[in-house]
């Protein structure tokens, strides 16, 4: 905001409020009411608002305060936002984000827990990305910002409260990270798994206790879900030759599902065993907090699919000792 | 417009034909002529401007030879349909050609205008050529969007004009969108977001109007009430059709839509205001000759009398040829001479579309992205590869 006078924020408490989870702490008072704009509760007519002043030429932050209520303002997401480029060959072109928190919190019940990832993906036009760690936050956000088409940013509640450690290059004020490429979180010989969002942390926790049982996990953080880092995914896998992907959301038509399809298509020869995929439940979010638990995925779960009797057998570190 | 590279050919023509000219030349000075409106406004919460419109002899005639470039254009366009041609969808707007050229009257490039689906009148109003209206249809590369867009989606954005939507009543919060940025960027100038009577009830509709009156933004709705959404009359559709109320606290102001004039000062009215006090609604009280869309025969939901008499009573370009006769500014002869040469040009747009070749097919992959960062994108086949842009 501080570097382009066209950037702007807007949403439901984004002002006054401080930002519904003091996102946008302090920023009202930094940059004021015209540039830090509080909005009714009305998803449709905001997002159409800010999807029409990209049009213009300014540069939208739009919030939604959970991707839940983006499904309010979801044609102009798809319709006004990702396809104008490409229905005005190039006229019209909307340089706009979306943002707020994706998925599961803790105890708010199916309507206000389910991850979009996998919808929004699908979509060209638009770019998709998701943020892990605070770097991931910081450079993905400013990149997200300076591009010329529209992005859905996925954040995540829960990791909001998180701390992760930051180098000197990622606080400078012009870090930026590329989008489009994934980031390999830890090197690993035996498997790949790839994930995004919160389900990293869980990953990487997977795989510090894989290595105490000798086996080297490769844990690829996807920050990038459009476009997706193909590419790295595919070379991990055709080093690891087995692959594991982890996602909050619904398993049907999920994330997993096009890595999976991308990889057999790709790296068929090198797989030693079928792809597997973790996933939410393949049911709404329940509200009890022993179902809810086992709603989302959990490290054990990604832990359990490396057990003797699975079919993901990993014994290649164990053989080269 | 097309409009001033006539006048100068004009010019050039033998002695014959300059007497006339020459009489349309010095009646087409800018001599200001007072006409009253067919019909008084009505106001809602304001009050409506005077029934006296300021015009001059050469915006007479050149309302007379845009309505009926306009005109000529859609019934070309229905035979192209007809022809298989065009493909889809195809909205017509004949019949609703005043509202166009009186609103084009009365702003200027600067300001912004927003429509929905019959959007083809819009965008020679603002300025696009005949040629591109028609390779567009065709989808022909030569076509405002290349060929990639279709009957719905046209736009003009160095003149303003932000499409072209085909979904109903999406285009509102748009449009109250470039009136946000326009009061963000300082510009003193004022957005249209037209609809029609169908699109009057969404509720993205009121959710961008409060938002449009709360934060006092230069957007001014404007409902075009051709009085059939599709195949609903709008007595079975709104339960309030004073379309110009459903504002409540936004005021609105009801004008005749066949009158090019009305038009044109309701649209300066609104300007005026928008630009002082925020957001206001017009309701222009218009009708459509053809069914909402080459699907449809627009005459199972309404009789045929109907239509023929509203040709009769209220047509836009028959009033304007009236006027241009009182005022003695033309000869009949001269006005069907116009039609004639209108019908030519459009005739010769038609023909150079037809030439125009179909986009490449690596054209399929163009445009996704404005930045690609050269990702894969796959076609049907999922073997050929074509890079985005980098």
């Amino acid at each position: 905001m501080s570097a382009d006078p066209k950037v702007f924020l807007m949403g439901e408490e984004v002002g006054e409020y401080q930002g519904a989870y003091k996102i946008s702490k302090g920023l009202l008072e930094k940059y004021g009411p015209d540039r830090v704009v509080d909005t009714p509760i009305t998803e449709a007519g905001f997002t159409g608002i800010g999807v029409g002043a990209a049009y213009y030429g300014l540069r939208p932050v739009i919030e939604f305060m959970t991707f839940n209520f983006s499904m309010q303002a979801i044609d102009h997401i798809i319709n006004s936002a990702a396809k104008s480029n490409y229905m005005s060959a190039g006229q019209i072109s909307v340089p706009i984000v979306f943002r707020g928190p994706n998925g599961a919190a803790a105890g708010v019940g199916a309507q206000h827990s389910q991850c979009y990832a996998a919808w929004y993906a699908s979509c060209p036009g638009l770019k998709v990305l998701v943020p892990y760690s605070s770097e991931d936050a910081r450079g993905l956000l400013k990149a997200a910002i300076r591009d010329p088409d529209p992005v859905v940013f996925l954040e995540n509640e829960l990791l909001y409260g998180e701390s992760f450690p930051v180098s000197a290059e990622t606080l400078d004020s012009s870090f930026c990270l590329p989008i489009g490429k994934a980031k390999i979180e830890r090197e690993g010989k035996d498997v790949t798994i790839t994930a995004f969002s919160k389900m990293v942390g869980y990953a990487l926790q997977a795989a510090d206790i894989l290595a105490k049982e000798g086996i080297s996990a490769e844990v690829i953080n996807l920050r990038s879900i459009r476009p997706l880092d193909r590419s790295t995914i595919n070379a991990s896998v055709r080093k690891t030759n087995r692959l594991i992907t982890v996602e909050e959301g619904f398993p049907q038509h999920g994330i997993g599902a096009e890595i999976c399809a991308s990889v057999l298509e790709d790296s068929f020869e090198y797989l030693d065993a079928p792809v597997e995929r973790i996933a939410g439940a393949d049911v709404p979010m329940p509200y009890a907090a022993n179902l809810e638990r086992i709603s989302v995925p959990q490290v054990e779960d990604i832990l359990q699919l490396t057990k003797v009797g699975r079919r993901l057998i990993c014994k290649k570190t164990n053989e080269a000792e | 417009m097309a409009q001033l590279t006539r006048r100068t050919t004009d010019l050039l023509k033998p002695f014959s034909a300059a007497l006339s000219s020459t009489r349309l030349l010095t009646t087409t000075s800018t001599t200001p002529i007072t006409v009253e409106t067919s019909l008084p406004f009505t106001g809602h919460k304001i009050d409506p401007p005077s029934r006296s419109v300021e015009t001059t002899p050469q915006e007479l005639m050149n309302f007379f030879r845009d309505m009926a470039l306009m005109r000529r254009m859609e019934i070309a366009a229905d035979s192209l349909y007809k022809a298989k041609l065009i493909r889809g969808f195809c909205h017509l707007y004949d019949g609703q050609e005043a509202v166009s050229v009186g609103m084009e009257a009365a702003i200027t490039k600067k300001d912004c205008i927003i429509t929905a689906y019959r959007d083809h009148c819009i965008f020679l109003g603002r300025g696009g050529t005949l040629l591109e209206c028609f390779a567009e249809l065709m989808g022909r590369k030569d076509g405002c969007s290349k060929g990639k867009g279709g009957s719905m989606h046209f736009y003009k954005k160095d003149s303003g004009f932000y499409g072209g939507h085909g979904i109903v009543g999406a285009q509102i919060p748009l449009g109250c969108g470039l009136a946000f940025a326009q009061k963000y960027s300082k510009d003193e100038n004022v957005t249209f977001a037209m609809y029609g009577d169908g699109a009057a009830n969404q509720g993205q509709l009121f959710e961008a109007l409060n938002m449009a009156a709360l934060w006092d933004l230069p957007a001014i709705l404007v409902c075009e009430n051709n009085h059939y959404g599709m195949g609903t009359a709008e007595w079975r559709a709104a339960k309030s059709p004073a379309y110009y109320k459903r504002g409540d606290y936004v005021p609105g102001l009801k004008a005749n839509g066949m009158d090019a004039f009305a038009v044109k000062q309701a649209c300066k009215f609104a300007k005026e205001h928008a630009l002082k006090n925020g957001p206001i609604i017009l309701e222009m009280d218009t009708y459509r000759y053809h069914g909402h869309s080459m699907s449809d025969p627009g005459s199972t939901y309404r009789t045929r009398d109907e239509i023929s008499g509203v040709r009769q009573e209220r047509d836009p370009i028959e009033r304007i040829r009236k006027l241009v006769l009182s005022h003695d500014l033309a000869t009949e002869k001269e006005l069907k001479d116009i039609e004639k040469e209108v019908r030519k040009e459009v005739d010769e747009a038609i023909a150079q579309a037809k030439e125009s070749p179909m986009p490449d097919p690596s054209e399929l992959f163009t445009n996704v992205h404005v930045k690609g960062f050269g990702v894969e994108a796959f076609g049907a086949d999922r073997k050929e590869l074509r890079a985005v842009l980098p």
